[in-house]
């Protein structure tokens, strides 16, 4: 039993819908609806955001939960300079970052993220985020996530625990010799 | 108020290999021995499947991001050892001839394979290191052996500090190990230390050291909240006449750096020639018919011929075909298959052949859809040890960002080219083993995010002969600093080419008696002899007449 409550800050509806398109960018996935902007539904199946990665996100385990706001905020600047150099228009009804097609969402992702780029740590650790979301549902026990259906644990087939929560695997290898020792291996199994 | 302060003989700072092999040794010695560990303690029945944030998958270790490198390692009682994959090989001869770019041998000369094989044995005995059977090899591991085969070469089964009557192949190791088939320290040594009267204090982080008037050392330490390690809750002092290093490679030289001030000049070799084992990792994305047609597996009916990712104990096979001491230095590797969890592992890996983006995105996503049929290859190359630590942050060795797991180091690390000539001779080599006959798809994972990454950190405050390029004698002594010694990762000198922990404790066992030997100088009435925490004695006799050769007091 946690001692500390899980707390998950809370974000203003823009700022969600930014990292949301973020989150998007890095694991995609299919529209939630049809007319959804934030995910840009260039994939099939539920991408980073569908498996939660605001919640991950929101949880103040991860510790950029109280920059959240910030970064929504610095890449939809970051848009708006990209929209300009290379003479996108913006549609002023969501936030810029939002407004991007997937395309330039990815291009300006890449640009954050090189290294060199003084705010690479952030986008870094937002990126990381994210992804986690999918790969691993950071945010929720893991047996609860595969019954509940979790987009992600099921995309990489991960399988069903047994009933205590842990997982054992009786069949474990192919049991044969499938090459030849090295000829300079001591007795015990090291390099001689 | 001197009267009040806390004393203890042995003071051990960490209680990985280094710390619970030396507290184990000086217990059982009759000194009175205090270890402080900056992680928690955990029970075997808290070691958690569970990939969510505060299970015992993220506390118990403590991924550091810093520039150029990002460090793998364990912060629990038992360190290490309870995190790691219990892949325990010897390092080939030709490492401890390694010149790297200082232009003559690294190690001292007291030390080589011939040397060190009466402490490597020693550990056998204690942790049940054993050679692993073909029968015990995963089906990621038979796959690596089956594909090394196709390509002509040898490919053998680790050895490995598993108990594989227990083991249930469920791959968690990395969150400790829930069955007790790993032979952590906290199934030998520490009962060990424990039971011969050593005291264990996990959630305490050592910040700095220095001196009494009387010539021994105060030790400061901080408080950390066993579920927020953010939050720290007070402060104590614990003096001791000899202290053992054995916070990590990625935290002993911190802990020195910032004590600088207080116990004057460090060896210039603290915090640098930082080595990451060389280690570079690669994903290959198999193509399941071609493993079915051309190697000739098979999984049973109805299941893919390999499709196994998630099922296996770590690294159960690798390649030692360029473990070849006549190759020269920066050419020479081992390529373990091994097992990386979700969480890290996944992000850094690249899409083959990408359009886009190659490490996020569509195309990225959809060779996540193929986890199951991924391989992952570790390489342990040679590297330069060119990391070097920049100043303390201002607890700890990170500046933690998530409650546990996360956090930014001052470790600065830019490959040389002799560096990135083993990479990348050793990235060629995994391509031209998987992709033969299109049995998979390769690519390294990417440096771009957070740098290279090890699990294996090294060389930190590393040994040696010369007192310019090494910060400890060959006894495992912090040169200047009587009393003070160093037995994790950070002392050995170099890249190994294969798994180090086995090396690691190697040293350990074999600082002890150095280190009983200094206490009984500071008038602590200790002796050497204890035999292995198994009970086992022949380790033990083997060594005990090359002590006496060396006229050890107390031995």
């Amino acid at each position: 039993m946690r001692r500390i409550p899980e707390r998950k800050v809370d974000i203003a509806e823009a700022a969600t819908f930014t990292l949301e398109a973020y989150a998007d960018t890095i694991v995609p996935g299919e529209k939630r609806w049809p007319g959804d902007r934030a995910v840009a539904g260039v994939s099939t199946g539920g991408g980073a955001v569908a498996c939660g990665a605001l919640d991950l996100l929101r949880w103040d385990a991860t510790g950029i939960h109280d920059g959240l706001e910030d970064l929504a905020s610095r890449v939809n600047d970051h848009a708006r300079a990209y929209a300009e150099k290379t003479g996108r228009t913006l549609d002023g009804t969501v936030p810029p970052f939002v407004s991007l097609d997937y395309d330039d969402r990815v291009r300006l992702i890449e640009e954050l993220t090189t290294p060199g780029h003084p705010e690479k740590d952030f986008w870094v650790l937002l990126s990381l985020f994210c992804n986690m979301a999918f790969d691993s549902a950071a945010h929720l026990h893991t047996d609860e996530s595969i019954e509940n259906g979790h987009p992600g644990l099921a995309a990489m087939g991960i399988t069903v625990p047994d009933t205590d929560g842990l997982w054992r695997f009786r069949d474990f290898g192919y049991g044969r010799r499938l090459a030849d020792l090295h000829p300079d291996t001591t007795p015990s199994g090291s390099p001689a | 108020m001197s009267d009040t302060t806390e004393k203890t003989d042995v003071l051990v700072i960490g209680s990985g290999f280094g710390g619970a092999i030396t507290a184990y040794h000086l217990a059982a010695g009759g000194a009175k021995v205090t270890v402080l560990e900056r992680g928690p303690w955990l029970k075997n029945d808290e070691f958690e499947h569970d990939y969510k944030l505060g299970s015992s998958y993220t506390r118990i270790f403590d991924f550091v991001v810093g520039d150029g490198m990002s460090v793998l390692g364990g912060n629990c009682v038992g360190g290490g050892s309870v995190v790691y994959f219990a892949a325990m090989p010897r390092a080939p001869r030709f490492v401890f001839d390694r010149h790297g770019g200082i232009g003559r041998r690294m190690w001292p000369k007291s030390v080589s394979r011939e040397t060190l094989d009466p402490w490597y044995d020693r550990i056998e005995e204690s942790l049940s290191v054993s050679k692993q059977d073909w029968s015990d090899a995963s089906y990621a591991g038979g796959l690596w052996a089956a594909a090394c085969n196709h390509a002509g070469r040898t490919a053998n089964p680790l050895a490995a500090a598993i108990d594989n009557s227990k083991c249930v192949n469920c791959n968690f190791m990395m969150a400790g190990c829930r069955f007790e088939a790993k032979q952590s320290l906290t199934v030998n040594y520490l009962p060990g230390a424990l039971a011969h009267g050593a005291e264990v204090r996990p959630l305490h982080e050592v910040q700095y050291l220095e001196r009494t008037p009387g010539g021994d050392y105060r030790v400061h330490y901080n408080i950390v909240d066993d579920e927020d390690y953010r939050l720290q809750s007070g402060s104590g002092v614990i003096e001791a006449k000899i202290v053992v290093m054995a916070a990590g490679a990625a935290a002993t030289p911190v802990i020195l750096q910032r004590s600088e001030t207080r116990l004057g000049t460090m060896p210039h070799a603290v915090g640098r020639y930082f080595s990451g084992n060389g280690e570079r990792l690669n994903t290959a994305i198999l193509n399941e018919d071609k493993v079915a047609e051309i190697l000739g597996l098979s999984r049973g009916d109805g299941q893919l011929p390999y499709g196994a990712n998630a099922i296996g104990k770590g690294p159960t096979v690798a390649s030692w075909d360029k473990l070849d001491g006549s190759l020269p230095e920066y050419s020479r590797y081992s390529l373990e298959q091994l097992y990386f969890p979700p969480g890290l592992g996944t992000i850094l890996a690249q899409v083959p052949d990408a359009s886009g983006p190659t490490w996020f995105g569509k195309e990225k996503k959809e060779i996540l859809k193929h986890w199951k049929s991924w391989l992952t290859i570790f390489c342990m190359t040679e590297d330069d040890n060119e990391g070097v630590f920049g100043p303390p942050p201002a607890t700890g060795n990170s500046h933690r960002i998530s409650q546990q797991m996360l956090g930014r180091g001052n470790l600065s690390y830019k490959p040389t080219e002799n560096t990135w000539h083993g990479w990348n001779q050793a990235d060629a080599d995994v391509k031209e083993i998987l992709e033969k006959d299109g049995l998979a798809k390769v690519m390294p994972w990417t440096n771009d995010l957070v740098g290279a990454y090890t699990v294996h950190p090294l060389a930190s405050c590393r040994m040696g002969d010369d007192p310019h390029t090494s910060a400890l004698d060959d006894t495992s002594e912090l040169r200047g600093h009587s009393g003070i010694f160093v037995t994790d990762g950070s002392a050995v000198p170099g890249a190994l080419t294969v798994n180090p922990a086995m090396t690691i404790a190697a040293l350990a066992e074999r600082a002890v008696p150095h280190i009983v030997a200094a206490a009984r100088a500071k008038g602590i009435a200790v002796t050497y002899g204890a035999p292995a925490p198994t009970g086992y004695k022949s380790g033990r006799d083997a060594v005990l007449p090359l002590l006496r050769k060396k006229e050890l007091a107390g031995v």
